[in-house]
């Protein structure tokens, strides 16, 4: 029996004008049900790409991707996604957002058996004050929550989450990560976190995955994260696994990039822009 | 407080009252100067008040109150107007969604679109056989456009972010187009709605002249045959007061269907 999510020999690229892109050559990923991995990388490498092929709006050049032992063959409900900006619809109430996916998922439930199922998700995310606003009279973080509870309220297979926290203020983000953790307690989803912030993945996860410099990133070697939870922001800080879980994605990340600089350098001569890693 | 009190009224008020007093002052200059032909804004008034002072008096065909005109006209607009959102809408929405759809019939849209109404009437009048209809088609003819366009434009600006939950939630081709596509659409629609509205009552007065049907247009071209210059200015200025007033009105109502 295979993994739950896996992906095998995974490879994708674009045509841009300037020739062709290899984005992500040779992805290899297995995640077992109910476990929260987190794939950290610099921006620019392919993460969204990996993402968007698991959940089936891309699909990949070469390679399998299953879920639950089906191969992905398009975008599904059995998969959510909480996109980079959110992508919320402006018309509609933070209620009508999360309703939509609700009353598509579930159609066959009754009316007020699917009123119960959204109000439960806006509660869940603690947006029952702001359930009759517009996304443009949130803050980007309750927007953010929206997301989630949309996602969510699918009752997905697995949560796929593409940088959420990556527009918020080191507040708001603190706080939405705890209450992530919390949401990923309670509803006990697969969980892939997509993120540029190593720390944020060693807050979060079982597992930290390092997706290479791009281009033809691919994923190095796992670090497993044995921390219990729920894990306290302070405490995860002071862990003796933390310093080493940290040095070790991070030197990884950095080694990356150094030889994709050396190669590209050494072969073409040009000037090639440096990625940069944020927020570590 | 009073200060800007003043300052407000000063602006609201006072500035383009002082521009209108400019303009007719130039006017009553010309007609007494180089223009004698020209009537000037007291003879106009003169001459006008029993269209103004009883505006929906009917004396005879064309002999009518100058608001029984425009309401004629207005009528005549609707009629045209309401065809050409109803064929503009659908069709700005195929070229928005197809490619295909689009370089099909892209190239003939810009060709047939700046044609003139004078162009067209004569056309309407071939196909018809009667003026009424002739002077509907001009108008849907002439004023689809900016509603094609802004639809099909609308329907392409999308962001690729909305297209995508729809997808994930594999919402239906219907459920997509009435719950995405056209919300999203929306401002861009109205925004063609509201130009489409400006030369739909901008084509009137060319249909109305042409065909000779009794409407603000017509009485000002019958007028200027009768040589009661007077008149036209009447027109002229009603015609200008009432597109003002419309493409207020359809600002109103494009400011409430905004989604931000």
């Amino acid at each position: 029996m295979s993994a739950f999510v896996e992906m095998r020999g995974v490879s994708k690229g674009f045509d841009s004008p300037s020739g062709r892109l290899e984005v992500l050559e040779n992805v290899n990923l297995q995640i077992e049900r109910g476990e929260f991995v987190a794939i950290v990388g610099y921006s620019g490498s392919g993460k969204t790409t990996l993402i968007s092929m698991l959940a089936g709006l891309l699909k990949p050049d070469s390679g399998s991707i299953h879920v639950a032992g089906k191969p992905v063959v398009g975008p599904g409900p059995d998969r959510g996604v909480v996109f980079q900006n959110y992508s919320l619809l402006p018309w509609l109430t933070v209620f009508e957002n999360v309703q939509l996916a609700v009353d598509q998922v579930f159609a066959k439930e009754s009316a007020p058996d699917r009123r119960a199922r959204t109000e439960r998700y806006v509660q869940l995310v603690n947006l029952g004050h702001a359930r009759d606003r517009k996304p443009g009279q949130l803050s980007g973080g309750m927007r953010q929550r929206v997301s989630v509870a949309r996602a969510l309220a699918m009752d997905p297979e697995v949560l796929l989450l593409d940088e959420p926290l990556g527009a918020l203020d080191a507040l708001t983000r603190a706080t939405l990560q705890s209450e992530i953790e919390r949401i990923w307690g309670a509803t006990k989803k697969t969980v892939i976190l997509i993120t540029n912030d190593v720390d944020e993945g060693i807050l979060l996860a079982d597992r930290i995955i390092p997706l290479s410099a791009g281009p033809r990133a691919t994923l190095g070697p796992e670090v497993r994260l044995g921390i219990e939870r729920p894990r306290d922001r302070k405490a995860v800080n002071h862990h003796p696994d933390f310093k080493h879980v940290r040095s070790r994605v991070i030197e990884y990340l950095l080694g990356s990039s150094a030889k994709r600089r050396a190669a590209r350098s050494g072969a073409e001569r040009a000037v090639a822009r440096q990625p940069a890693l944020e927020n570590t | 407080m009073i200060n800007i009190a003043s300052t407000r009224l000063w602006k609201a008020l006072v500035l383009p009252l002082l521009g209108i007093f400019f303009v007719i002052g130039l006017w009553t200059l010309t007609s007494a100067t180089w223009a004698p032909a020209l009537p000037s804004p007291a003879r106009t008034w003169e001459v006008s008040k029993p269209y103004i002072l009883a505006p929906f008096e009917k004396r005879g065909e064309l002999d009518q109150g100058i608001l029984r005109f425009t309401w004629y006209s207005l009528i005549r607009v609707a009629k045209g107007y309401s065809l050409a959102i109803l064929i503009g809408t659908p069709l700005g929405l195929l070229l928005g969604v197809s490619k295909w759809f689009t370089t099909s019939f892209d190239p003939i849209i810009q060709i047939l679109r700046p044609v003139s109404p004078l162009a067209w009437l004569p056309l309407g009048l071939v196909i018809f056989q009667k003026p009424e209809p002739a002077g509907i088609f001009t108008i849907a003819m002439c004023s689809m456009w900016p509603t094609v366009l802004n639809t099909a434009l609308g329907v392409r600006s999308i962001p690729q972010d909305y297209l995508n939950v729809a997808r994930v939630l594999q919402l239906s081709r219907q459920k997509t187009l009435f719950r995405v596509l056209l919300p999203a659409a929306l401002p861009y629609m109205f925004t063609g709605f509201r130009l489409s509205l400006g030369i739909a009552w901008l084509v009137i007065v060319a249909a109305e002249m042409l065909t000779g049907a009794p409407g603000v247009g017509g009485f000002l071209w019958q007028e200027y045959n009768a040589l009661i210059y007077e008149h036209i200015i009447l027109c002229i200025i009603t015609i200008g007061l009432v597109g003002f007033g419309l493409d207020r009105v359809m600002g109103l109502i494009e400011r409430r269907f905004k989604t931000t």
